[in-house]
């Protein structure tokens, strides 16, 4: 039997590497990172502005959450990419803020139930104080909102972690698109690959122990 | 600058005034026509059945609930409302903030800010409405914690505080406001029966060295006929007998209301 033929190459294996965790893992890690940033404060104006606003800033608001919510991540990257890539020069960018508005609509969501979790007796507590509404936000109302989302919210960004392949669809050389990459130059696509789909569980799953003993923690 | 503009009352100007006080959730009207005042320094405790809309009055006045009709003046200032040309006009939010910072409430199930500890409780208000700079408003919170026996628990978080400890603090937090009127709903109501006392001393202590106004809705028959001026039996949303404590409670002269007492005492 050729060697070369068989299903595991440890030769491949050590080749592709280097250029899975430099290249490929650190854009994956940034767009996971900065995407996590974006949607973590985004999600948060969105919720505050649906639990807050009248009718007139909230029907918008919560059409277009609406929207991106019940389309998919690879038409919206896509689509971002034709109409922006005129404007904006990195097709990293376009992705990472692509990815963080998707998820914004959902971390909204997480936040809106979080501040929705918030007694009402908080709410009068201080109305009785005459706090204005900002610091009512600010102090009491967002810190205990929050408390109680951090496992969801966490989730979330494993999530996000997970469908950062996406990107392929635009080019983004992110971890997959390296191994494919890598398989497309040297015909051996099994290692790069399969070492792709390992690096993201040795990422992912600590991360999601992590966030379990949060959960409990407070709980 | 914030700053403690709350009106107060004056001998002549009576501190809480209803005219015509309506209040309806959905089909049920809860306060039908109600009338009446509280003076400056006056202590008027509200007695009578569940769901006679009692607690409903406090609320209204701390703007926790909008009025449906008729209005409040708090020391002849319009709290919720005000007559402007003939109509009915909705004093805004922030307006009316300005009238209740001279209001303090304190709460059945207390209320306190479970993310802060006992100490930042206090001074959240006195810092951030009041204007106070943080070393002032701090001062002043370790004499009221002293004042209600709390001061040794200061940097705890409510949850460690047994619910008269935390009734304790939520006096204070409202105290901290330096506030005219005091509105007290059921304040132990959600208390153990052994920690029942400890909340009422702090109170009347209050009651005697103060001249704030007091609106009070209690179970406690003893602790009403200790520290009000004014007792007000309620049934169905209006008042239908009032007068000194001792008048009321020893010879009351409605019906319900001697019923009322017989089933309460």
């Amino acid at each position: 039997m050729n060697p070369n033929s068989s299903w595991w190459d440890w030769d491949h294996a050590a080749a592709v590497l280097p250029s899975l965790l430099l290249d490929g893992f650190k854009i994956t890690v940034l767009a996971t990172v900065l995407g996590t940033l974006i949607a973590l404060v985004l999600g948060l104006i969105v919720a505050i502005i649906r639990r807050s606003s009248p009718p007139l800033i909230n029907a918008p608001v919560t059409w277009v959450v609406e929207f991106i919510r019940m389309t998919p991540l690879v038409v919206q990257l896509v689509f971002a990419n034709l109409v922006l890539s005129q404007y904006i020069n990195s097709t990293l960018a376009i992705g990472i803020c692509v990815l963080g508005v998707h998820y914004t609509t959902y971390m909204a969501e997480v936040y809106r139930a979080g501040i929705d979790s918030v007694p009402t007796g908080q709410w009068e507590a201080a109305t009785a104080l005459s706090l204005p509404r900002v610091r009512t936000w600010r102090a009491v109302v967002i810190p205990q909102a929050i408390r109680n989302t951090l496992p969801a919210l966490g989730n979330y960004a494993i999530s996000m972690f997970k469908e950062t392949p996406f990107f392929v669809v635009i080019y983004i050389p992110e971890l997959v698109r390296v191994a494919q990459n890598y398989g497309s130059h040297n015909f051996r696509y099994t290692e790069a690959i399969t070492l792709a789909g390992l690096i993201f569980l040795a990422a992912s799953y600590p991360t999601s122990l992590l966030i379990r003993r949060l959960e409990k923690k407070l709980a | 600058m914030p700053e403690n503009t709350a009106p107060t009352g004056t001998a002549d100007v009576p501190h809480i005034e209803f005219r015509d006080v309506v209040k309806k959730f959905g089909d049920n009207t809860v306060l039908d026509n109600l009338n009446f005042t509280v003076s400056k320094g006056e202590r008027v405790t509200l007695i009578g059945p569940s769901g006679s809309g009692k607690t409903t009055i406090l609320r209204l006045v701390m703007t926790l609930e909008e009025l449906s009709g008729g209005y409040i003046h708090i020391g002849g200032t319009p709290l919720q409302y005000q007559e402007q040309g003939g109509k009915r006009v909705r004093i805004s939010d922030k307006r009316r903030r300005r009238t209740t910072t001279g209001i303090g409430m304190v709460f059945q199930h207390f209320n306190l800010f479970p993310n802060m500890t006992v100490m930042e409780n206090i001074v959240e208000a006195p810092i951030n409405v009041m204007g106070l700079k943080k070393a002032e408003a701090e001062a002043k919170a370790e004499a009221l914690l002293d004042k209600v026996g709390m001061g040794w628990k200061k940097d705890a978080r409510p949850n460690e505080l047994s619910g008269g400890q935390q009734q304790r603090i939520a006096i204070a937090r409202a105290l901290a406001m330096d506030p005219e009127i005091l509105l007290l709903d059921e304040v132990t109501s959600a208390l153990d029966p052994e920690l029942v006392g400890e909340v009422l001393a702090v109170l009347k202590d209050i009651a005697a060295e103060t001249d704030i106004s007091m609106l009070i809705v209690t179970h406690e028959m003893q602790f009403a006929r200790d520290v009000s001026d004014r007792v007000m039996m309620f049934d169905q949303g209006s008042v239908i007998e009032e007068g000194l404590p001792d008048k009321i409670f020893s010879e009351p002269e409605n019906q319900r209301t001697q019923d009322f007492l017989r089933a309460v005492l």
